[in-house]
């Protein structure tokens, strides 16, 4: 097992008596890694395989039916004639006008939805936030409503405010602002928990009521991330109201999953170029404002 | 402690004039732009309908149908059964989906990396087609997989590793770009070539953070996988979608439960070894 070849090699300059000790250990240290990275490799394998026999992953099946996916992608890019797209830019896009509007909708219920949930998450933040809130109960209580209104899947919402408001994009809103209060209520309190706790300790020490702390003491330090996180969860939710219309709450959607289902292959693509082209230009939008808004706390 | 003299205030304020200004310009602009966002937020939700009276009747409906799912209930031990199998196949979707896109992610990633890819039409190109992946939906994604594998997980595991493989591509390659370039140099200078370099400089760096990032979406994937049941695509989002459409309120609340729970469970498990990988450091992903 053990090889003391380097021993001889011009590097070592120390007695083999003294050598041999130091390249055992070495020697140790690297096969005990070697077995560790085999065991971790073997689990993942393992756990590879019990999932594929839940997920009933059949290699034939997908040997036998890959040639759709590649023929599936140029078909989008067809017209009904057998065309591409691009001959004819009037017929691939000749619902342009109703879906501008749709797409209107969406970037309209995302803002809706990314507004009220921020201002939601605006109120709770200081009562989950462990430096600040009033009441370690109502911390706690707080806390585990802004985690369920996040785990919960906003799809989940939808399919049930569909049935208490009714089709259309109301639903979609209120879904996509739920999760939004979630998601917003856990940064924002992280936020407010990592302030300079010296501002609001003086107010406090100069007989003011809680709230007013809040106000002058937290709030000045907080507000350019909570509009940053603010537009960076818009840019998200634009993704999420994109699809709401699957379930039928307003948006998009609705056409998308429609011209799939029925195999309108140009619409859909045409639709999925409209939505790529918009979340790439609201991506655009948002990142430049939040490196201002990041440029403007540096300065202060 | 001799009495205080009082301060002399119309010097103070003669003094530093701008701090008593009770409206200077910038919060002349940030009360503009507050005010604007405002309206055009009422303007937005009358466009949508929210003043057309039918938020009250839905309000009212919406605490009907919360009565209705207490207490969550399955109905009977069968429907418990199915919903465990669902769930379990759930989990194998995220599992299966994330870790086939973290391996198939890889090598895009270090073609997007500045770093690595010299060339910059080709890291252009990856960059965009990685970004276009990500700007589709997973949702998309699955109804197009079940369009070519037919109904069932394998559709929808197929879906999430196409979603993720953008997800991860730019994750992956943003945590090449940070790493340190020195080990490189050093295996240069050693007369080593590009792809060695990359083997013993690179990777062990950037391997323990791209298994945290891993970690951490196989937690947010299982969330994913649970709806893409609603267009056929596996797992327990039929039941799901089942439950609420044939309004079974009480099944409707014991699945979400089940789902919460088992949510909390792999997040546990996946916050554990993420820890066991790269210590007690704070996770910054997007």
């Amino acid at each position: 097992m053990i090889s003391i070849v380097r021993v001889n090699s011009p590097i070592a300059l120390l007695p083999d008596a003294q050598l041999r000790p130091l390249v055992l250990a070495y020697e140790a240290s690297v096969r005990s890694r070697r077995w560790h990275t085999l065991l971790i490799v073997l689990a993942v394998a393992v756990a590879m395989m019990l999932a594929s026999v839940s997920a009933e992953v059949s290699p034939s099946r997908f040997v036998e039916n890959i040639h759709r996916f590649p023929s599936y992608i140029v078909r989008l890019f067809q017209l009904e004639n057998g065309q591409p797209v691009w001959t004819s830019m009037g017929e691939w896009f000749w619902g342009i006008s109703r879906w501008l509007r749709l797409l209107g909708e969406t970037l309209l219920m995302a803002y809706v939805g990314t507004a009220l949930g921020a201002m939601g998450a605006f109120v709770l933040c200081f009562f989950a936030a462990a430096n600040v809130a009033p009441s370690r109960w109502l911390r706690i209580v707080v806390r585990r409503l802004c985690e369920l209104c996040r785990t919960v899947p906003e799809l989940v919402f939808a399919l049930m405010f569909v049935i208490a408001f009714g089709l259309g994009p109301m639903a979609g809103v209120l879904a996509v602002s739920i999760h939004t209060v979630g998601a917003l209520g856990k940064l924002f309190s992280e936020v407010v928990e990592n302030i300079d706790m010296k501002p609001v300790e003086g107010i406090t020490a100069s007989g003011s009521s809680w709230s007013v702390a809040i106000r002058f003491g937290a709030l000045p330090q907080v507000l350019s991330n909570f509009v940053s996180y603010a537009l960076l969860r818009f840019e998200i939710n634009v993704r999420a109201t994109a699809v709401m219309g699957f379930v039928g709450a307003g948006g998009i959607g609705q056409d998308l999953i429609e011209a799939i289902r029925k195999f309108y292959y140009s619409d859909v693509s045409a639709i999925l170029v409209l939505i790529v082209i918009t979340v790439a230009m609201i991506d655009t939008v948002t990142s430049y404002v939040r490196h201002r808004l990041i440029g403007l706390e540096g300065r202060h | 402690m001799p009495p205080r003299s009082p301060i002399d205030l119309d010097a103070v304020r003669g003094r530093h004039e701008g701090h008593f200004r009770r409206f200077d310009r910038s919060r002349l602009q940030a009360a503009g732009a507050a005010f604007l966002a405002f309206a055009f937020l009422v303007y937005a939700m009358g466009a949508l309908g929210f003043f057309d009276g039918k938020l009250i009747d839905g309000m009212g409906r919406l605490f009907e149908i919360t009565g209705l799912m207490l207490p969550p209930d399955p109905g009977s031990w069968a429907h418990v059964r199915t919903f465990a199998v669902a769930l379990a196949e759930t989990v194998a979707i995220a599992l299966l989906g994330t870790l086939t896109a973290a391996v198939l992610a890889l090598p895009v990633a270090f073609v997007a990396a500045r770093n690595i890819t010299a060339q910059r039409v080709v890291r252009f190109l990856a960059r965009r087609s990685l970004d276009t992946i990500r700007s589709v939906d997973i949702l998309v994604w699955a109804l197009i997989w079940v369009n070519v594998v037919g109904l069932g997980p394998f559709a929808g595991a197929l879906a999430i590793m196409t979603a993720e493989i953008g997800t991860f591509g730019k994750l992956f390659s943003e945590a090449i770009e940070a790493a340190d370039r020195k080990p490189v140099e050093g295996i240069t200078s050693a007369g080593g070539g590009k792809l060695l370099g990359v083997r013993f400089g690179i990777l062990p760096e950037v391997f323990p953070v791209l298994a945290s990032q891993v970690l951490y979406f196989i937690e947010s994937n299982t969330r994913s996988a649970s709806i893409i049941g609603i267009v056929g695509a596996g797992g327990i989002g039929l039941h799901l979608a089942e439950a609420i459409r044939t309004l079974e309120f009480q099944q409707t609340s014991f699945i979400i439960l089940m789902i919460l729970a088992t949510v909390a469970l792999i997040d546990y498990l996946s916050s554990q070894l993420r820890f066991a990988v790269i210590g007690r450091r704070p996770m910054v992903v997007r």
